[in-house]
């Protein structure tokens, strides 16, 4: 169950809004924040907020990209694919990247933390390539700047972890 | 033609490092068009300057803004309400990031009065998931502008109420689409809508809305503060107005987002701007303005880059997201790529873009892959043809570096076709 503090949140904001539907997003964002990606009963927790019926959600989620309906690790990768990218060494971006995390695209690492995506152009083409970790952008990737990516985020997720 | 040569405009308050605070903004005339507009217009003479100043919307379609505003017919309902996008999923196009992080408030005063033209009451500023930064400076400066009277209720001491909330999308190309992007706004399905009625007719929630790119309303300050006349002559040419943001990508030294005179010369974006062509690079072709447009060869390299004079020879500014490809950049691969990327965001409502996209995708991987047949070229160009047929903007946009890559570089896809095998050294996993 979400805590009732964040669900009560969520329901302000929708009693705020002009009409409720406009905070599906929004609703659906803050929950897969919680459980890690939109499990059935986030979605079912989500339509009740909305005041929306669980089929009519799911129309969103399986629309957007961003709401994974599948688990997902804790950080999500995700790889510009676009043009830009492709013509500035996408494959040799996405090569380190499996061969660093044993994955292939579409992937989850075994211990959960690492998801590998791909994306369409995420608009840092002058700063291609490019790739997406959760919400965060970033661009000039070498092979050097994907290991010390990697090893920031094991650490983030070590000290989180210590501190649950 | 360095830097400083032409005026700066959308980009005078622009800083290497971060944003231009408010009193920055105010400092070099900020929100002096609000203030006056709201004493000394109506929101018809709003809407008429605009008109006389020739603004074209820039997010793509180059639509008239004032023509936009004005179709809002006076008798409509209200609540009326503006849609700002900055959802700019165009492949190589980054100018509306770049914007915002610049100077948030020229944003916020360019909706206000966008707002106030058409007698709107809220807009939305619909941003995408890459750019969750720009949610957040967006939300914090919303806040800054309230307490100083700019935004909320009774603006400046006067009966103009505004609000602008920052709406999330989850995601998706489509919805940058105008009518897709209402639907997304409203937490529905965001399939693309075919008018009549229009937007501004019926949009959110039935009522009148207008759509407009945010570089489009980030010139509406700087007309409104100095005239229409001003700002036709910040173009190089006749006939074209204003400055324009030109995001250049792909083998040049400098890419970047820089702001240049509308109708200047594509060589001299590339050349003088970008740095020019990286070392042992050879400009093979261009897309103009972002993936949706047409490959331009290398006989057109000093076209003057504004809406009529790429019109004239086939092509289309788009969003101006100029992306460079050399000699040893595979065109099959580019647009198998871009044409990837196509299939991967239809919408699937209908059905020319939903099963063409895929049926060419499929025929030029084969030919990039070296299974290709001379037959498959009639194919292609049939099918292409097939999705101007289909609901709305994106399949015909995905159909335009096809089609000219045939029109253009037929012999590169035939000697794929010949050699069995891409003749070019791989650049990626395509």
């Amino acid at each position: 169950m979400v805590p009732s503090r964040l669900r009560d949140e969520l329901r302000e904001s929708v009693v705020r809004a002009e009409h409720p539907r406009e905070k599906a997003v929004d609703v659906m964002f803050a929950l897969q924040d919680h459980y890690g990606y939109m499990n059935d009963r986030a979605m079912a927790e989500a339509a009740e907020i909305l005041g929306m019926t669980p089929l009519e959600l799911e129309e969103l989620a399986t629309f957007y990209d961003f709401i994974y309906r599948e688990p997902v690790g804790k950080y999500v990768i995700r790889v510009c694919d676009s043009a830009v990218c492709w013509m500035n060494g996408l494959e040799s971006v996405l090569d380190h990247l499996q061969s660093r995390l044993g994955i292939s695209t579409g992937e989850t690492t075994p211990d959960g933390l690492f998801t590998l995506l791909p994306v369409c152009c995420i608009g840092y083409c002058d700063r291609s390539p490019a790739m997406l970790v959760n919400r965060k952008v970033y661009g000039n990737l070498t092979g050097e700047r994907i290991d010390e990516i990697l090893e920031d985020l094991r650490r983030q997720a070590a000290l989180s972890q210590r501190n649950d | 033609m360095i830097d400083g040569m032409y005026p700066r405009v959308l980009f005078q308050n622009r800083k290497p490092d971060r944003i231009a605070t408010l009193d920055e903004y105010r400092q070099n005339g900020g929100y002096r068009a609000l203030e006056r507009v709201l004493k000394e217009h109506s929101p018809r003479e709003v809407c008429r300057i605009i008109e006389a100043s020739d603004l074209r919307g820039r997010g793509g379609a180059g639509f008239p803004a004032g023509k936009k505003w004005l179709a809002v017919p006076e008798d409509g309902a209200y609540p009326r309400y503006l849609a700002a996008n900055a959802d700019e999923m165009e492949p190589g196009t980054f100018k509306d990031r770049v914007l915002i992080h610049a100077d948030p408030h020229l944003i916020l005063e360019g909706m206000t009065l966008a707002g106030y033209s058409f007698g709107a009451s809220k807009a939305f500023l619909f941003v995408r998931p890459s750019y969750e930064g720009i949610v957040r400076i967006m939300e914090r400066e919303i806040g800054i502008a309230q307490r100083a009277g700019y935004l909320g209720k009774n603006i400046l001491g006067t009966d103009f109420s505004f609000e602008i909330v920052v709406h999330r999308s989850g995601g998706r190309y489509i919805c940058g689409e105008a009518t897709a992007l209402l639907n997304a706004i409203m937490g529905k399905r965001p399939n693309p809508t075919k008018p009549p009625p229009y937007p501004t007719v019926k949009g959110l929630w039935e009522r009148p809305t207008v759509v407009n790119n945010v570089e489009t309303l980030a010139n509406v300050p700087h007309i409104l503060r100095n005239g229409p006349e001003w700002f036709k002559g910040l173009g190089l040419k006749e006939k074209t107005a204003g400055t324009k943001l030109f995001c250049v990508s792909g083998k040049v030294n400098r890419p970047g987002c820089y702001e240049l005179p509308m109708g200047v010369p594509l060589s001299e974006i590339i050349e003088e701007h970008a740095g020019g062509l990286q070392p042992g690079s050879e400009l093979k072709a261009v897309l103009p303005g972002g993936a949706s447009t047409r490959f331009l060869t290398p006989d057109h390299y000093h076209v003057p880059m504004d809406f009529d004079d790429l019109g004239a020879i086939g092509h289309r500014l788009g969003t101006a997201a100029i992306m460079v490809f050399d000699r040893n950049t595979c065109l099959v691969g580019a647009t198998l790529n871009l044409t990837r990327f196509f299939a991967r965001e239809s919408c699937g409502w209908c059905t020319p873009c939903r099963e063409g996209l895929p049926y060419l995708r499929e025929l030029l991987d084969r030919i990039e892959n070296g299974e290709g047949k001379e037959e498959y070229l009639p194919l292609i160009r049939t099918m292409c043809a097939q999705l101007w047929n289909s609901y709305c903007a994106l399949a015909p946009g995905a159909a335009s570096p096809i089609e000219s890559l045939l029109s253009f570089f037929e012999d590169e896809v035939r000697e794929h076709i010949v050699q069995k095998r891409c003749p070019f050294p791989s650049v990626s996993g395509s």
